[in-house]
């Protein structure tokens, strides 16, 4: 079926799998804000919300429901545009990195082979970072445009400790380049599939730092001075009501999830269920159970996230500053260097 | 200055060695402490569901008492009125007349008897006041209200059911017996 050169089926495919990424990952969000609360419970000798529906499962429909049914308040002294602007942009940066996430390997779908990524870009990592980095305009143009003191504040805060942090993302993320020799995400699960060991194994320091700096980029405690309940009252969102404040909270668990699936696909083998012959079964069931190794992983991750967010006090500010540029650069540095010296080492 | 026990500590002001300040030892201890958690009981009670056991000295809402055949016990004394520290109790006294002795145990009853639930600081003094033993506290305690006057209680509300003619709801307000 080819209509002006196009291959139909190819965006047809491409489509039902934005859709089904897009939704999953909502879907996703939406139950790791129960799991954060149940979580945070469990962590804390408390059973958590457990009234709505059985096990309180029905609980984010009704925050959900909740926070689109609150009057919609864009404040009089802010600038409209960007008021608005500013959840969207959070929303479509923290969805978008999903794009390059591989998420398992081909299946084979009515004699169509059918890989399980939207598009394996050569440059997937680069991607990443450059929308993760967008992602700081959602909660810069947000806290701008509210026209409050401590919402700017915390603009300030967000934008100071992205910029700090991903300098030593960067520079770890490096040194695993250097041993994969690819940008593309599929090419490094690949190879983690076929290879003997995951990537963790060659960079158990590059991944400590990432796991940080990552943590830090969603905002996540002890990384969460730009929410800073306490000290900012909210922060950037303070102004914020209704679904447009839901945006900012559902991107930051959304940041969360791809993180964790970046992590996972980048350290951790991706899809790759270890012990396991892929092909002692059919294409199709291994793809299937790839995906839900994969999502196991994000699932861990997710709790590996949380659990550390109900553990550690936030960091002061300088704290923050003095971890990024004092500890974290340098450190990336040495593993850097480490790695190179390794790699030449072995030629 | 003279230490008055000798639980006080001297601070240690060592400074940090390298593994200590880059924390992450300490960090994954208290993950563990916050993970050892997940394995405890939890001390919730899910109330509606689930009552916590009141002590049998409990004192909750009052109780106008009826004797074996169904009388109230109350002759309107008025002295748990001039017990009570809060003057949350207010009543009026009425004669009994011929053909109520089945209703009232003795000549004298209380016609109006109110108690005040947001003055009352349920202290059980009227309890101890009553020469008849005509009031006591229960373990039910006083239920939410949307007015100020629904929290004033009259004979209808503190009444306790008739053990002749209702038996089953006499036995379920009554309760055990302290």
């Amino acid at each position: 079926m080819t209509i002006l050169a196009l291959d139909w089926g190819l965006i047809i495919e491409k489509l039902i799998m934005i859709a089904i990424v897009v939704f999953a990952s909502l879907g996703i969000a939406l139950y790791t804000t129960f799991g954060e609360r149940k979580v945070a419970a469990i962590l804390q000798d408390r059973p958590g919300p457990s009234r709505a529906g059985p096990f309180g499962l029905l609980q984010p429909l009704a925050d959900g429901l909740k926070l689109i049914m609150k009057e919609e308040i864009i404040p009089n002294a802010a600038n409209k545009w960007l008021f608005i602007l500013g959840p969207g942009l959070a929303m479509t940066a923290s969805l978008m990195t999903c794009a390059v996430i591989p998420w398992g390997s081909a299946i084979d779908v009515f004699g169509r082979h059918v890989e399980l990524q939207i598009a394996d870009v050569n440059i997937g990592i680069l991607y990443v970072f450059a929308v993760v980095s967008m992602g700081v305009y959602g909660i810069m143009i947000g806290g701008w445009a509210s026209n409050n003191k401590f919402s700017l504040m915390s603009a300030l805060r967000a934008a100071s400790q992205a910029i700090s942090y991903e300098l030593a993302m960067g520079l770890a993320l490096i040194a695993l380049l250097m041993t994969t020799g690819s940008l593309s995400l599929k090419n490094i699960v690949e190879q983690q599939v076929q290879g003997p060991w995951w990537n963790i194994v060659y960079q158990p320091l590059g991944f400590l730092i990432f796991f940080i700096t990552a943590m830090a980029e969603c905002n996540r405690t002890p990384f969460d001075l730009p929410e800073a309940e306490n000290e900012l009252n909210f922060g950037y969102h303070q102004e914020y009501s209704s679904m447009k404040l839901g945006f900012y909270l559902f991107a930051e668990y959304i940041n969360m999830i791809m993180s964790s699936a970046i992590m996972a696909s980048m350290y951790f083998g991706g899809y790759d269920l270890p012990f396991f012959n892929e092909a002692s079964v059919a294409p199709n069931i291994a793809a299937m159970i790839g995906v839900g190794t994969l999502l196991i992983k994000i699932v861990l991750f997710i709790f590996l996230f949380m659990w550390i967010r109900w553990t550690i006090p936030r960091f002061r500010y300088d704290q923050l500053m003095g971890l990024g540029w004092k500890t974290l650069i340098p450190l990336a540095l040495f593993n850097m260097l480490l790695t190179g010296a390794v790699i030449l080492a072995k030629l | 200055m003279q230490a008055l026990t000798n639980k006080a500590q001297a601070v240690s002001r060592k400074p940090m060695t390298f593994l200590e300040r880059l924390y992450l030892i300490n960090i994954i201890k208290g993950m563990m402490i916050t993970f050892s958690h997940m394995f405890k009981k939890q001390p919730t009670i899910r109330y509606p569901e689930e009552k916590r056991e009141f002590s049998p000295v409990f004192r909750g809402l009052h109780v106008l008492n009826r004797d074996e055949e169904g009388r109230e016990r109350c002759t309107a004394c008025g002295l748990c009125a001039v017990a009570c520290p809060a003057e949350a109790i207010t009543m009026e006294a009425a004669e009994r007349v011929e053909g109520e002795e089945n209703l009232y145990k003795e000549e004298k009853y209380a016609a109006k008897y109110e108690i005040n639930m947001l003055r009352c600081i349920f202290c059980g003094l009227c309890e101890d006041a009553c020469p008849k033993d005509a009031i006591y506290l229960s373990e039910t305690f006083a239920p939410a209200n949307f007015t100020r006057k629904g929290f004033i209680y009259g004979k209808s509300d503190l009444l306790i059911p008739n053990p002749k003619t209702e038996a089953d709801a006499f036995a379920e307000a009554k309760g055990v017996e302290a």
